[in-house]
């Protein structure tokens, strides 16, 4: 063990007397069962890139299916098995590819992996803490989001295959095994890993929560923590609220499934009888489904906020630009984003005034968003730009958003939403704006914190490598499905030959696919280069990106505990770069002004 | 034999790239930019920057090339009122992201390039400006302020009660096809109950409810062209959605719950036929809420004809109960159990 951890111990035990003869933990203790929070969000992290595999595989198969609908597909016979009938994917198994890509990418991937990774492993590390509040509701919280995750993989080798109602599970659909075979175990099996995964994530949310309010280190006040961890926050509170009304609704849906209840029935003859349901609402599903359903795109994006902002900060040289505002805006989109759901709803033959309201709300929120991207730009303004791989991460990030976030403006509006209500210019507009965003935001994270979760840098030359293919590949993909879209392509269409209206674009669905394909082969580069780099990486310095937060102060493995000695004291907001008379271009926050006086700004003199 | 072969070129390609990589990194020590700090290496910290600019300028013109060659496939015509509303609606507004999608990926590619690492350079300090945070929270909001209006207003057209004169006609939508019924001479649909559909009375229409005798349920739907069609949706057992892509309608068929949507189509099957010169061109109703297997597959025609057209395709229809006179039988037995039955269930109320 390094010398760090061994002063560490002492420091713990100066407060836990009676623990004296625990010094070192088992194996099991340090990295299956552990308590730390930074391996808890290592753990979450290699679940959240499992999934992210798994979930990309998916669409590879469906893009397979719509890229080349007439072709035989006889070489996936020996991983699909029995879905693929004489070289044709079963169109109910493509219904279920798509909704466990959906599932999957939206709440293992980029709500587990994105928020359980960087919260934990940043929130104790950035506001000067030892560890979570509750590191003991921290290890349950992975170990839950475990057995979500197993029960979930699970549904996806059952003979009557995965749920395949979509990922937004609307009933009867999904509450009728004979509407569909994966509404029978697969359906299930879905409800129940949700609902555990919700239990996790409401235990996570709570600690960040807690943490955040309780734990900062002397001097770190609301106004001093870096915008990472504003999101983070802001990210569990959406997550507290919004969480348990989807756990409500899979328990009704669960009722109306195995006990015979009528929430979300009525008025049903499927397969040759009707059933004695009546009285229940379809449409009530959809909103306590959207009530969680929308907020929880913020929940994927507002990390990534934080990221990217602290990022760009930090590579730039500059101070973010607009601090206030910016928290002002991630304050503005978290309200607003509970009292939008209804926009997905537009069509559902809910009372047009309603549609009214839900417009109006839905696009106020294109005002704080366009301050974050008009803020991001103008701290790239001037700035002294450094390529770190997560820097292009960070650009390519605002320029997904933007790309993805304008045409939220069009889908917003419920007179236009008539015509591209599920279609693929909402597949697009999604795909860019919570899906490839939150991704970069997710790989930006992921180079920017490698040094310090591994004590390793990762390889910037691969690093470019898979930037430029991804990136490349992301605007490939979804930027041709805006025109889809624009024909009225409907989404989840096993195949759209068969009709005169959408028998076009048969080439660039071809296109589409190949650069799916592209994108999903250059994560192979990712791969590589992660798990080569936590063995054979570059040994990192305690600070390799000159950045000013606290994490940098620890040692380049920080134990449990984070900091050998005392955790250092908070003076100055997170953005101190490149200010004018100060000897280097960053002034950690640890620095207190009587140190800095050649470049103390009028105000700070008193403080000094 | 071929997959050995192919296996074995996938690993010397795979060993290739991984020297390759091993010798980057070793000459990347050698030339001594390791010591560097992060990011700011000179060579890889101009190629990124550049390759940034290069993605703007070409990934721009890609984009402005493939959308003109994609703009005739991806414009449907247009056959009804409201339509023309929406789609001049959506370009506007396109017009108006397009201004600040361009502005901003150029501002934002630009700068990235312009201000790439120097060393003898030093980042300007510029933490805020309360003005400019202000003007540009005030310009998007005056912005979403005319939009809504517009959305507002042509919403609320759309969304408008239909006209007293319409032509109604209910769409059920079922696994994996539609039903269509039209209420006949008397201008009235007959109740219809999920608990009487059976294999040849799938809408499950109450025929001891005399508006039903004159109800048909044709194969296509016809509309005139010029007056309001009422579309009365339902769906009998998961949620559907009636899509007609060309007149831009778009309403769920949830089950338990009646929607409607209406209409005027502004062109014939025979006008838009000659306009496209597509001879085989059809109206068609598709289904965009995931409803299962033959999702996909939810195809209908609809022909709308000039007025006179329509109204001899009318009086060709022939009542569905005088083609299924079978059924009227099993009615009458069916109508007296279901008194029986309503009685019973009046007395166990009084009971309680």
């Amino acid at each position: 063990m390094s010398s760090t951890d061994i002063s560490l111990n002492k420091d713990v035990h100066h407060a836990h007397d009676e623990h004296d003869h625990h010094h070192d933990q088992n194996f099991f203790e340090k990295y299956i069962f552990s308590q730390d929070h930074k391996v808890i969000a290592k753990q979450f992290l290699f679940a959240g890139i499992f999934w992210g595999f798994i979930g990309g595989f998916l669409s590879i198969i469906f893009r397979l299916q719509l890229g080349w609908p007439e072709a035989t597909f006889t070489f996936l016979e020996p991983i699909l098995g029995n879905w693929v009938v004489n070289g044709k994917i079963d169109p109910e198994f493509y219904l279920a590819l798509v909704t466990m890509h959906g599932t999957i990418m939206v709440f293992f991937v980029l709500t587990a992996g994105l928020s359980g990774t960087f919260s934990n492993f940043l929130i104790p590390l950035q506001i000067g803490a030892r560890d979570m509040a509750s590191g003991f509701m921290n290890m349950l919280s992975f170990w839950i989001f475990f057995l979500a995750s197993v029960i979930m993989f699970w549904s996806l080798f059952i003979e009557t295959g995965p749920a395949g109602g979509g990922w937004t599970v609307y009933p009867p659909l999904s509450a009728l095994p004979q509407a569909i075979s994966g509404s029978g175990l697969g359906m299930t099996l879905w409800l129940i890993s949700m609902a555990l995964f919700i239990v996790s994530q409401l235990l996570g949310g709570v600690n960040y929560i807690t943490t955040v309010i309780n734990l900062r280190t002397r001097g770190m006040s609301m106004t001093k923590l870096p915008l990472t961890i504003w999101s983070f926050f802001l990210t569990a509170i959406l997550g507290l609220l919004s969480f348990p009304v989807l756990l409500s609704a899979a328990l009704l849906l669960i009722f109306d499934r195995s006990f015979g209840t009528s929430f979300f029935l009525s008025d049903i003859y499927i397969a040759g009888e009707a059933l004695s349901n009546t009285g229940g609402s379809a449409i009530l599903f959809q909103h306590l489904f959207w009530f969680l359903g929308h907020p929880e795109v913020y929940i994927v994006i507002l990390p990534t906020f934080g990221i990217v902002s602290e990022v760009i900060a930090t590579n730039s040289r500059k101070p973010i630009f607009g601090y206030r505002a910016m928290i002002g805006s991630m304050l503005g989109i978290a309200v607003l984003s509970f009292v939008v759901w209804a926009h997905h709803m537009f069509v559902t033959g809910m009372n047009p005034f309603l549609g009214s309201v839900f417009m109006f709300l839905t696009l106020i929120i294109a005002v704080p968003s366009a301050v974050k991207v008009f803020n991001w730009i103008a701290t790239l303004w001037r700035g002294n730009i450094r390529f770190t791989t997560a820097m292009m991460y960070a650009v390519a990030f605002v320029s997904l958003f933007i790309s993805g976030g304008l045409t939220g403006i069009i889908l917003g509006n419920s007179a236009l939403d008539i015509q591209l209500h599920d279609t693929y210019f909402v597949i697009a507009h999604f795909h860019l704006v919570m899906g490839a965003a939150a991704f970069f935001g997710m790989f930006c994270g992921i180079y920017h914190w490698f040094p310090k979760m591994f004590g390793r840098m990762m390889d910037e030359k691969l690093g470019a490598v898979h930037f430029w293919l991804t990136f490349l590949s992301a605007y490939l993909v979804f930027m041709p499905m805006h025109y889809i879209g624009i024909a009225g392509f409907p989404r989840r269409y096993y195949s759209w030959t068969g009709f005169d209206a959408f028998n076009t674009f048969t080439d660039l669905n071809s296109f589409i696919s190949i650069a799916a394909i592209l994108g999903f082969t250059a994560q192979l580069i990712f791969l590589f280069n992660f798990v080569y780099s936590i063995f054979k990486g570059r040994r990192a310095t305690a600070n390799p990106w000159h950045s000013n937060t606290l994490e940098w102060t620890t040692p380049v493995n920080p134990g449990h505990g984070n900091w050998p000695g005392e955790i250092p004291a908070v003076y100055r907001w997170p953005y101190d770069y490149s200010k004018p008379g100060a000897p280097e271009d960053y002034i950690p926050q640890n620095v207190p002004f009587s140190q800095t006086q050649s470049s103390n700004l009028p105000y700070e003199r008193d403080l000094e | 034999m071929i997959t050995l072969a192919i296996g074995l070129s996938i690993v010397l390609l795979l060993v290739i790239l991984f020297l390759l990589f091993r010798i980057g990194t070793l000459a990347s020590i050698f030339r001594g930019s390791t010591q560097r700090a992060a990011g700011t290496t000179k060579t890889s910290n101009k190629v990124n920057s550049i390759l940034m600019l290069l993605f703007l300028i070409v990934g721009g013109a890609a984009f402005a090339w493939s959308f003109a060659d994609a703009w005739d496939d991806m414009n449907q015509p247009i056959a009804s009122v409201h339509g023309a509303w929406t789609d001049s609606l959506f370009w506007t507004t396109m017009i108006v992201i397009g201004i600040v999608f361009v502005i901003t990926q150029i501002l934002l590619f630009w700068y990235s390039y312009k201000y790439q690492h120097k060393d003898e350079k030093r980042a300007y300090y510029y933490p805020h400006n309360n003005k400019l945070e202000i003007v540009w929270t005030m310009i998007p909001a005056v912005v979403m302020a005319l939009l809504v209006f517009a959305g507002w207003k042509t919403w609320t057209n759309i969304t408008s009660a239909a006209p007293a004169d319409s032509v109604v006609i209910e769409v059920m939508g079922k696994q994996f096809s539609w039903l269509v019924r039209y209420p006949g001479p008397d201008g009235k649909l007959g109740e219809a109950n999920v608990h009487l559909i059976d294999a040849t009375n799938e809408i499950g229409v109450d025929f001891s409810d005399p508006n039903a005798m004159d109800d048909f349920m044709p194969r296509e739907i016809h509309v005139p062209k010029g007056k309001p069609v009422h579309l009365k949706i339902r769906s009998r057992d998961v949620i559907h959605s009636v899509f007609l892509p060309h007149f831009r309608v778009k309403m769920d068929a949830v089950p338990g719950m009646p929607t409607k949507f209406w209409f005027v189509p502004t062109k014939t099957t025979a006008e838009v036929r000659t306009e496209t010169g597509n001879p085989d061109f059809n109206f068609e109703l598709a289904c965009t809420e995931i409803c299962g297997r033959g999702h996909f597959a939810m195809r209908f025609i609809l022909v709308v004809d000039e007025p006179e057209e329509y109204e001899e395709w009318l009086a060709s229809q022939t009542p569905f109960i005088e083609q299924n006179p079978q059924l009227l039988t099993k009615f009458t037995q069916d109508s007296k159990d279901q008194v029986v039955l309503e009685k019973s269930t009046e007395e166990v109320k009084t009971e309680l």
